[in-house]
């Protein structure tokens, strides 16, 4: 077995299983509209292809908008938690509560209260994704080495050299993991809230697109959307991780 | 001279780590704190280095007084490096906290990386350092701010017995030339009576001294052979059996 096999593997499965799909919706003879092949999705993606592209550009502007603001929001207030333990009490239980409140159940209320049809989204797709930045970053800056901070207080160090030179750099990975949870977060938060906001009459991302071809019984297309989807989350969520590598071996050495 | 007088440590929960601890340390002596897991030695340390602060009793300084930032090297049991940080970098930190610029202190840096053996590899980052080299860099760091009073916290209880034994070499060297006051916490009989002049033999449950011995293997050839540190052996070993009640 050997290296090159081992990559090629899920390829070829994948090969492998479109195949068998495929042969099985041709014996069968299989409607397209209760069970598309591959090669009828396919064809439908490359027809959509402009409307599929425009609807991915959407969610992605809403994702990537929410994911920085998660950035903010989540290590602002992982360093308020840090600094004061009376702060992490009062907020801890209500950032629990919110991430585990459905953001299904939010996303009427936020569309409403935010009347910015893109703030809107962004807000849901935040409200899912910023408590891993949170948790991880808050976890990594409690979790500073107590060897590590009796030596900065040996040397007669600042709190703002401890957060500086130590806390920070310290939690750096830990809000790498939080960043990397939460890029693939925002897009389910995302696409959930395009859900609600395009039954609610505000049309808009590969959600949407999804809607659509089911309204009009498009099967083909609403696999197209749906793998575009699945493969958009793929990306993110191995962009994300190679970045995180990337910084911590550029940091700490191979 | 440290003086500790009827010091006693209480934990929050009740726990007694120290009782009736006295003890005299004179300046430049290489002391040993020796006992098993649990017997307060590395309580005593953290009271010496003022990290912590006795429940009950004093810590004279003498006329000197307590030691200001910087005075004292810490060597915790695990080199506690900063990963992002390479070598050189891990070494400067306690001056980089007391505001010495990098320029001025890049020849200390280099000097002290040199003499405990770390030349070449200041740019090094610690995952590609092996535990003694590290050990090493900690130490290093310890001693960049040229103490006068270093605390070592069973440094060498992680590391194989050979690279232990260059490391007590080189440490006993480092007192010598700077004849700082060395206090060792260890559990090990054979590193005590090797590295130190003094020996403070702990008992636990409470903490308490049992008993002081002193050494003047130092000023002897240093050999693991010898029947100086033989006879020192033996004499801590006849020290814990008495110590333990019948």
């Amino acid at each position: 077995m050997t290296r090159t096999m081992t990559k090629l593997a899920p390829f070829i499965f994948l090969l492998l299983a479109l195949g068998l799909w495929q042969a099985a919706v041709w014996i069968g003879n299989v409607p397209s509209y209760v069970m598309p092949g591959p090669v009828a999705i396919a064809t439908a993606f490359f027809k959509a292809r402009w409307a599929l592209g425009a609807g991915l550009l959407s969610t992605l502007a809403v994702t990537v908008s929410a994911l920085l603001a998660s950035t903010i929001l989540g290590v602002v207030l992982a360093l308020a938690m840090a600094a004061s333990p009376l702060f992490r009490a009062a907020v801890q239980p209500w950032a629990v509560m919110l991430q585990v409140t459905p953001v299904v159940a939010i996303a009427p209320l936020i569309i409403i209260w935010v009347g910015q049809p893109f703030l809107a989204l962004v807000a849901c797709a935040m409200v899912v994704s910023f408590f891993a930045i949170l948790s991880n970053t808050a976890a990594g800056l409690a979790g500073t080495p107590a060897e590590l901070l009796d030596l900065f207080k040996l040397n007669g160090a600042r709190r703002w050299q401890v957060l500086l030179h130590l806390s920070l750099p310290y939690a750096l990975p830990f809000f790498l993991t939080g960043l990397r949870l939460a890029g693939t977060l925002a897009l389910v938060g995302a696409v959930v809230a395009e859900f609600v906001a395009g039954s609610g009459g505000f049309a808009s991302g590969l959600a949407w697109e999804i809607i659509e071809a089911s309204y009009r019984l498009e099967i083909p297309r609403m696999f197209a959307a749906l793998f575009l989807l699945g493969a958009t989350g793929v990306a993110i969520y191995a962009s994300l991780g190679a970045l995180e590598r990337l910084i911590l071996t550029r940091r700490d050495g191979p | 001279m440290i003086t500790l007088r009827h010091v006693a440590k209480q934990f929050g929960s009740g726990t007694k780590a120290l009782e009736d601890i006295d003890a005299e340390i004179q300046t430049g002596d290489f002391v040993a704190l020796l006992g098993p897991s649990g017997c307060g030695k590395s309580t005593l340390l953290r009271l010496l280095s003022g990290l912590e602060h006795p429940s009950s009793g004093e810590i004279d300084w003498g006329h000197d007084g307590p030691p200001a930032p910087g005075e004292i090297g810490y060597v915790f049991q695990d080199p506690t490096l900063l990963p992002w940080a390479d070598a050189a970098e891990n070494v400067y930190l306690p001056l980089r906290l007391r505001g010495v610029s990098r320029a001025a202190a890049m020849p200390r840096v280099s000097a002290i990386l040199k003499q405990m053996g770390l030349a070449g590899f200041e740019q090094a980052k610690p995952k590609s350092l092996s535990g003694g080299m590290k050990m090493r860099v900690s130490i290093a760091r310890a001693l960049v701010s040229k103490p006068s009073l270093l605390l070592l916290d069973e440094p060498f209880a992680a590391l194989d017995e050979f690279t232990r034994h260059r490391l007590q070499d080189d440490l006993l060297a480092l007192w010598r030339e700077n004849r700082m006051t060395v206090i060792f916490v260890t559990h090990s009989i054979y590193e005590a009576a090797y590295l130190a002049s003094q020996i403070i033999i702990m008992t636990s449950r409470p903490g308490r001294i049992f008993t002081t011995i002193t050494s003047d293997l130092q000023d002897e050839a240093q050999r693991r052979n010898s029947p100086a540190y033989h006879a020192t052996v033996s004499q801590i070993t006849e020290c814990f059996q008495r110590s333990v009640p019948a």
